[in-house]
């Protein structure tokens, strides 16, 4: 019964996502279609820290890393070879095979967790200095200038694939990008109902009995740290076709803080909570950008004090434990009254 | 010779660096085992008391060494008593929540000084290495590092708060025999953590721009060194900075700044790998 | 020269902790399709050697062999692989997992999907787990973890099956039963357990092995170990002191 109604959330979800896909270029201003692509990009990415947190139960504090290098990755590539395809490509396998390095040494290493949160955001704190201190036409890699803190300005969007000339409108980006939202959660729903994520959430919850039951703990965790910080990076790509232009603000420490925020507000061990939390709370600090009085940093850190403090396990599963708790209650009331009714 | 006297004196005081930026967040992680995340910021908040000392006709000396300990204590004192204390024994809210002040902080300081940089000048002047020209302000940053190290070092060694501190760090039901309550002794540490990034922001001050973002300048190579020295707070704090602060001044001299973070990440996550407790979780197991 | 080669050979296997000697030069041997009880006080040694079997702990020194094949050294999974199951003293179970996953995982290494549902149901119903099986696994009572634990290890098809006191915190009924089960499965494959209560040794026992202060004492049959007066000095005479 769990299998079916669990099902039947995937289906809903999907349904919703190819709604959503179709009727945003119906009823949205094309203003409005190009800041939907950046809520894309931030779910995109939630979705990248929530399946490795929530599932995995590695916590990366420097997620930032890959959507960064996932974003220079795709600029530097399409501006040297001009198709965006392969820029794409290497939107997504630059910050793979990165994660796959760093990951061997952490996972190889026997790295506790908090060693690793703390790794991960150095690392990104690192990347960000590095990509700052590149001004100069000295640091360029073909014909892409790094351009230091300035970034890079003038980032090729999408073509079609195979034509460079086809550049896709703002309308054509959204479809592309919500597109691969959706795909990507499902091949993660799917990756998680298979023997492959029955594994990885059985190592989240008790790794020794999962070494005994004869599996690599290391290699699950490399696996998954390896695929999020994919996922991560091609919401790189999408970012940089949101803006055209991409700077190292992006390694930042406030958006690794940003991605743990919405899958903390979204709900940890849920794929769909952390796609609201990045959605909702990238609206709000929309919202929020456009007053000058209070810095935006000031109600990130009020939020995760908060709700570290009083609701950990976030707003998805609260609301679900809830509803279940209702239906649970109202299934026992049944059950009561067709044992009193013979 | 004249450039390896200039050398050997940046990587000096390249390693005092390491040390003072680093030695707040050991005291926090070595005696708590508390990640920390909001120390670039207790730093950040040392840097603008100086400022502000300093833009009010305070003495320099006092504005860069007696008022940043002072008020980022007792920022961390508030902070322990408030909200960090109710986190002991989750290590991973610990750090959330210790994230979460650092960004508090961070918007707080923008909301008030302005997302600008802004500048100290040094105290002091300059000296000749032969032909080269050096900072004598750089003596200054030498000196309080080794004084931070020493002091510490008599703190717990000597005194019966040090004493009380060491049992408590290894024992807390012991400390609880001893009349004190584990909560105080977790609260003065955390103050004196606190304290101590005070103290390197205001003495980094004039050395750096100062804004609200520059914690996180700091933060990467004060964890790295946290982590690559391992449970020891001073000899681990202490041999982590001479290998880190030498490697990062030495290439960053020989070829440039970049490619001396790069190497010095390179070597951290390798040494990482090798020693995953940090120099003195292997070797000097007995030391401070 | 066509020597029979043992299931297990652990030989002059140490453990040392710092300056603490937990197991001191202990040799056992252990055929196909045995059944081995070790007892002892606490402290003795017997988990802490069940650790260096299983691949948690890397003895000191000695070696151990499984069917002659040296696995001193190896990971625990590398272990678990080559066909040894444990279930260790504190229940270790995927607490936020339903009984039916908790034991899908350990049937789903090396099987078709239909292979490893339908042996999940068998061990299911071998411990008579079916009514909880759609349970988190953390909400059940502690007994009923214990049997998780043990159908996790049973479907995993084990050579070599090591129990860390199955029967601590059981029911007379439970303990009953759980010897019933040891015996069953000892027709297919070895067993190694680790028990306290005498009753429930002289149940399932055939061979004991008593470990003392991390060595063993003596290895005999169950008779000639539970009559032993310096078995009763350790054991028994500690137990009523």
């Amino acid at each position: 019964m769990k299998f079916n109604s669990a099902w039947a959330g995937f289906i809903a979800v999907l349904i919703a996502g190819l709604v959503v896909l179709f009727a945003v270029p119906q009823i949205v201003s094309l203003f409005g279609i190009v800041q939907m692509t950046v809520f894309v990009a931030m779910a995109m990415y939630a979705l990248s820290q929530g399946f490795l947190w929530g599932f995995g139960g590695i916590m990366c504090f420097g997620q930032a890393s890959f959507l960064g290098l996932g974003a220079y990755a795709y600029a530097i590539t399409a501006i040297n070879l001009g198709d965006t395809s392969w820029g794409m490509l290497a939107g997504v396998a630059v910050p793979a095979i990165f994660a796959l390095l760093l990951g061997y040494f952490m996972f190889y290493g026997r790295i506790s967790d908090a060693y690793i949160g703390v790794i991960t955001l150095t690392v990104s704190v690192i990347l960000f200095q590095l990509i700052n201190s590149t001004s100069g036409a000295q640091y360029h890699i073909g014909q892409a200038e790094l351009g230091g803190f300035n970034g890079i300005p003038s980032v090729p969007t999408l073509n079609m694939p195979g034509d460079v000339s086809n550049v896709l409108s703002p309308t054509g980006i959204w479809y592309v990008s919500m597109a691969l939202l959706i795909i990507v959660y499902a091949l993660l729903r799917l990756a998680l109902a298979s023997r492959f994520g029955r594994v990885v959430v059985a190592i989240r919850e008790n790794e020794t009995r999962a070494m005994l039951l004869g599996y690599d703990a290391r290699l699950y965790k490399l696996l998954s740290f390896t695929i999020s910080a994919a996922i991560a990076g091609l919401a790189g790509c999408i970012y940089d076709n949101w803006g055209g232009f991409i700077s190292p603000t992006i390694f930042g420490l406030a958006m690794s803080a940003e991605v743990i925020i919405f899958v903390l507000v979204g709900g940890l061990g849920t794929l769909i909570g952390p796609i609201l939390g990045g959605v909702g709370l990238q609206y709000v600090m929309n919202l929020a950008g456009t007053q000058h009085k209070v810095d935006p940093n000031l109600g990130l850190g009020v939020v995760l004090v908060a709700f570290v403090l009083l609701v950990p396990q976030g707003v998805v599963p609260v609301i679900r434990d809830k509803a279940m708790q209702l239906f649970i209650r109202r299934g026992a009331k049944a059950a009561r009254i067709q044992e009193t009714s013979p | 010779m004249d450039l390896t006297g200039l050398l050997a004196f940046n990587v000096l005081s390249g390693i005092a660096t390491f040390v003072l930026i680093t030695l707040g967040l050991g005291v926090i992680y070595g005696m708590m085992r508390i990640i920390n995340l909001a120390h670039g910021e207790f730093m950040m908040l040392g840097a603008y008391t100086t400022v502000s000392a300093v833009g009010a006709g305070v003495n320099i000396w006092i504005a860069m060494l007696v008022l940043p300990p002072l008020v980022v204590g007792l920022v961390g004192l508030v902070l322990e008593r408030a909200l960090i204390r109710f986190l002991y024994g989750r290590m991973m809210d610990m750090m959330l929540a210790t994230w979460g002040v650092s960004l508090g902080l961070i918007g707080i300081s923008s909301t008030i000084y302005g997302n600008v940089v802004r500048g100290v000048t040094a105290p002091l002047g300059g000296f000749n290495i032969g032909r080269y020209g050096a900072s004598l302000y750089s003596f200054v940053i030498i000196l309080v590092a080794i004084a931070c190290l020493v002091g510490l070092y008599a703190l717990l060694r000597l005194t019966k708060f040090g004493l009380i501190l060491r049992a408590a760090m290894q024992n807390p039901r012991m400390a609880a025999a001893l009349g004190i309550s584990p909560s105080i002794v977790y609260m003065a540490t955390f103050t004196l953590g606190a304290a101590l990034a005070g103290l390197a922001g205001g003495v980094l001050a004039p050395i750096s721009g100062i804004s609200p973002n520059m914690g996180a300048a700091y933060i990467a190579n004060a964890f790295i060194t946290v982590l690559g020295g391992g449970p020891a707070i001073i000899a681990g704090t202490g041999i982590a900075s001479v290998i880190f602060g030498a490697i990062n001044q030495i290439v960053s001299f020989v070829a440039n700044p970049v490619l001396g973070t790069v190497s010095l990440l390179v070597f951290a996550v390798i040494m990482i790998r090798i020693l995953p407790q940090g120099i003195t979780g292997r070797f000097f197991r007995n030391s401070l | 020269m066509s020597e029979i080669v043992p299931l297990l050979e652990a030989r002059n296997v140490t453990m040392r902790f710092g300056g603490v000697t937990a197991v001191d030069d202990v040799s056992l041997v252990l055929g196909e399709v045995e059944l081995r009880c070790l007892i002892g006080p606490n402290g003795a040694g017997k988990s802490t050697f069940f650790k260096t079997l299983t691949g948690q702990l890397n003895p000191t020194e000695g070696r151990i062999k499984l069917r002659g094949q040296d696995v001193t050294g190896l990971l625990p999974n590398q272990i678990a692989r080559l066909g040894v199951g444990i279930k260790t003293q504190i229940p270790n179970v995927f607490n936020g997992l339903t009984a039916y996953e908790n034991v899908l995982v350990a049937a789903q290494r090396g099987r078709s999907a239909a292979m490893a549902k339908a042996m999940v149901e068998k061990t299911l119903a071998r411990l008579r787990l079916e009514p909880v099986a759609r349970r988190q696994v953390g909400q059940l009572a502690h007994g009923q973890r214990q049997w998780v634990e043990i159908a996790t290890v049973l479907a995993q098809e084990p050579d070599l099956i090591l129990l860390d006191e199955p029967a601590a915190g059981m029911t007379h009924e439970e303990v009953e039963r759980t010897a019933e089960l040891i015996k069953e499965i000892n027709r297919t494959q070895a067993l190694v357990v680790v028990e306290h209560d005498m009753q429930f040794i002289r149940m399932i026992a055939q061979t004991v092995t008593v470990f003392n202060q991390g060595k063993v004492l003596m290895e005999d049959h169950v008779d000639a170990v539970l009559a032993d007066q310096r078995v009763r000095d350790v054991y028994i005479g500690k137990a009523a002191a």
